[in-house]
């Protein structure tokens, strides 16, 4: 037999309150193992207080070379946000 | 024909030129961005390579791990050394977003094609190694490391910070470890002081050639993989570290060593670079020693790997059989 672990992204809460972060990846034969290797390389110094893993092909991911179409389109929305409208200076609690 | 060549070559120039602009501006490159053929094949050089350095680093040291002197050296060694392994698996995972897969590094690394920081090849003789180790081999790599945290490659540079961050223990063990023999009997002082002798030149030649010997410096210097030369790098070194040394009341094994007024920089003697090129080349006291344990730990670990994916598929089709019925 000659097959290889696969890929594992580790995601990891810090403390509670705070959502999980990508804190980066490794080899694992399944997500038990994926678990417990993820605590032993990301977690040796009290890093967390939750994990996940996740099969890294079942990561879908946008594609760099779109990201004119993906993104751009928000460039020009400015009035979606509060500083596009003007309003007096001398008004308060808006 | 010869026309779309010469768009594609077009496109080619200009793909590459925004590519180093993105740089310049210190704007990370991602794994799925465009990079030049060349930006691949550097990074997963140097990436793989300095993960081949961690994995190997390991051997020296876990040398001692059931000859610590008390429980204290013990689990700190321990620690350091499972440091070591995870900064490994931190870089070939970042080696791996750039497409070359894990087994064929580790193919690299056993059948010699691929390189370790040479370091790794002098052997651990006495207990004081350990201390000369953390101290001096691990901070020649923290001042390597630092300027890393902010390199071009995105995966590359948040390996580093993570690596940074557990470094200084590393190296505050090895000097305490040196502090105190220091501080005992006369043979324990003298072990120490046999150690520095046998490191400190070994550490000076982990900045690499001389700069005018240097083949990928100014390259390395536009991708950011590089903030200064090797030799700024080892000047460095080499003047943090003697006053290290004057604390323990060790002797630094160089005898043209002199703090110079004029420059604020300490002179130091010639460096053997024959000695340093014939380690490289593999004819260090334990290259042989070093490659042969890192292929039986692959080659005995293979029926583990092997049960723990067929374990892994038994489940997973026990589990369908279960949603089945
Ligand atoms: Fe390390
Ligand atoms: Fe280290």
């Amino acid at each position: 037999m000659n097959k290889n672990w696969p890929l594992w992204e580790v995601f990891v809460r810090s403390k509670n309150g705070l959502e999980h972060r990508h804190f980066g990846s490794l080899r694992a034969a399944d997500a038990e193992m994926a678990l417990n290797n993820a605590r032993d390389v990301y977690t040796r110094r009290s890093e967390g207080v939750s994990i996940w893993v996740v099969e890294s092909k079942n990561i879908t991911a946008s594609n760099p070379e779109h990201n004119g179409e993906l993104f751009e389109p928000a460039a020009d929305k400015a009035y979606r946000h509060p500083t596009f409208y003007n309003l007096p200076d001398d008004i308060e609690h808006m | 024909m010869e026309n779309q060549e010469k768009m594609n070559d077009e496109k080619l120039k200009s793909l590459e030129a925004i590519f180093e602009a993105k740089i310049a501006n210190d704007e990370k490159i991602e794994p799925k961005d465009w990079m030049p053929e060349k930006y691949r094949k550097t990074h997963i050089r140097q990436i793989s390579q300095h993960a081949h350095s961690e994995i190997v680093g390991m051997l020296p040291e876990g040398n001692w791990i059931t000859r610590a002197p008390s429980l204290r050296r013990k689990v700190a060694l321990l620690a350091k050394v499972q440091d070591e392994a995870g900064h490994g698996l931190y870089l070939y995972s970042a080696c791996e977003t750039l497409g070359i897969s894990r087994e064929e590094m580790y193919e690299q690394l056993h059948s010699g094609k691929a390189k370790y920081s040479s370091i790794f090849n002098y052997p651990t003789l006495t207990w004081a190694d350990m201390g000369a180790i953390g101290w001096l081999v691990d901070g020649a790599a923290i001042i390597n490391q630092v300027p890393l945290c902010n390199t071009s490659f995105g995966p590359y540079a948040r390996a580093m910070v993570r690596v940074c961050k557990e470094e200084s223990f590393h190296q505050r063990q090895g000097y305490e470890i040196m502090m105190t023999l220091c501080n005992g009997t006369q043979e324990q002082k003298d072990m120490a002081q046999d150690a520095l002798n046998r490191w400190w030149w070994p550490s000076l030649m982990m900045f690499g050639p001389t700069d005018d010997e240097s083949t990928h410096t100014e390259q390395s210097m536009k991708w950011k993989l590089k903030r200064k030369t090797n030799d700024e790098l080892r000047q460095q070194f080499i003047d943090q570290t003697v006053p290290q040394a004057d604390i323990l009341g060790l002797t630094v094994p160089d005898p043209d060593l002199k703090y110079n007024n004029d420059t604020g920089h300490y002179n130091f003697g010639k460096i053997d670079w024959d000695e340093f090129w014939q380690v490289v080349k593999g004819h260090g006291m334990c290259n042989k020693e070093r490659v042969s344990a890192r292929k039986n730990a692959w080659d005995n670990g293979k029926w583990v790997r092997d049960a723990a994916v067929a374990y892994a598929e038994k489940k997973s089709d026990k589990e369908e059989v279960r949603k089945a019925v």
